[in-house]
């Protein structure tokens, strides 16, 4: 188990609790990856712990996905939005042992145009939420997926 | 880590750069099992990416287990010209962590 400067301040702060001790060197480095929210059992948690706070749909956020995902292993994934000044966009997909997928960093410069790919264990609600100045947004998209791409 | 595992194809289209990368990696989620053991086979996933183009960072993803395996992302950034160095980094969960060069096309 490792740690990280943002998730110590929050841990800190929410409860003065500490789990686990190791402190790699290059990790405080880099952007902080947010245990608690990437280790959450269900969406609410996570996107509390990630962005501290719940969003609001938007038709200014475009998730582009799949409506049967055949495989669940790669459920091919676009988010995009249309909003200005977009911190950062968050994936999460509902009925996933861990909702949080991925987050990404949007600096300025960069489009808030991003393709990945993600596995889903099953039909699930897939959602992106968009940071724009401060604000939540999000768009949902229900996935069915036919094999599951989490377990083996 | 000797070689490289990001595969990144980056192109300069107009007045943006369009980036596709692809990492090999198993992305193992902690969370299947051991088929002949039973046990469950340890997390290995790569948690951070993060991409810089001329001292700039212009994409940082923070992953979870649930990216597929060998993660794939496509993005794109204002500016960068043919010849341009990216200079990407990952982190694993296990501590491990590299940094690998691409050029612009």
């Amino acid at each position: 188990m490792s740690i990280n400067r943002r998730s110590v301040i929050k841990a800190i702060a929410a409860s003065g609790a500490l789990v686990g001790a190791s402190v790699l060197v290059p990790r405080i480095a880099m952007a902080a990856w947010t245990q608690s929210a990437f280790k959450a059992e269900d969406q609410e948690t996570a996107m509390q712990e990630l962005l501290g706070g719940t969003a609001e749909e938007s038709a200014e956020v475009t998730l582009k996905a799949p409506d049967i995902a055949e495989n669940g292993a790669v459920v091919p994934v676009t988010v995009r939005s249309s909003l200005a000044n977009v911190e950062s966009m968050s994936i999460f997909v509902e009925h996933n042992p861990n909702p949080l997928v991925v987050e990404f960093i949007i600096p300025a410069g960069t489009d808030a145009d991003v393709s990945t790919r993600l596995r889903m264990g099953k039909t699930s609600k897939v959602t992106a939420v968009v940071k724009a100045d401060g604000k939540l947004y999000s768009a949902s998209k229900e996935v069915k997926v036919t094999i599951g791409g989490c377990g083996g | 880590m000797a070689k490289g595992i990001l595969k990144v194809k980056a192109k300069v289209s107009g007045d943006k750069t369009k980036v596709k990368l692809m990492a090999k990696h198993i992305m193992e989620s902690g969370q299947r099992k051991d088929k002949k053991t039973g046990e469950l086979i340890p997390a290995k996933f790569l948690q951070e990416l993060k991409i810089m183009h001329a001292g700039k960072e212009v994409f940082v993803a923070n992953l979870g287990t649930a990216v597929s395996k060998n993660p794939y992302f496509a993005f794109n950034f204002a500016g960068g010209a043919a010849g341009d160095d990216l200079t990407m980094t990952w982190i694993e969960n296990t501590g491990e962590t590299a940094t690998e060069t691409a050029k612009v096309k």
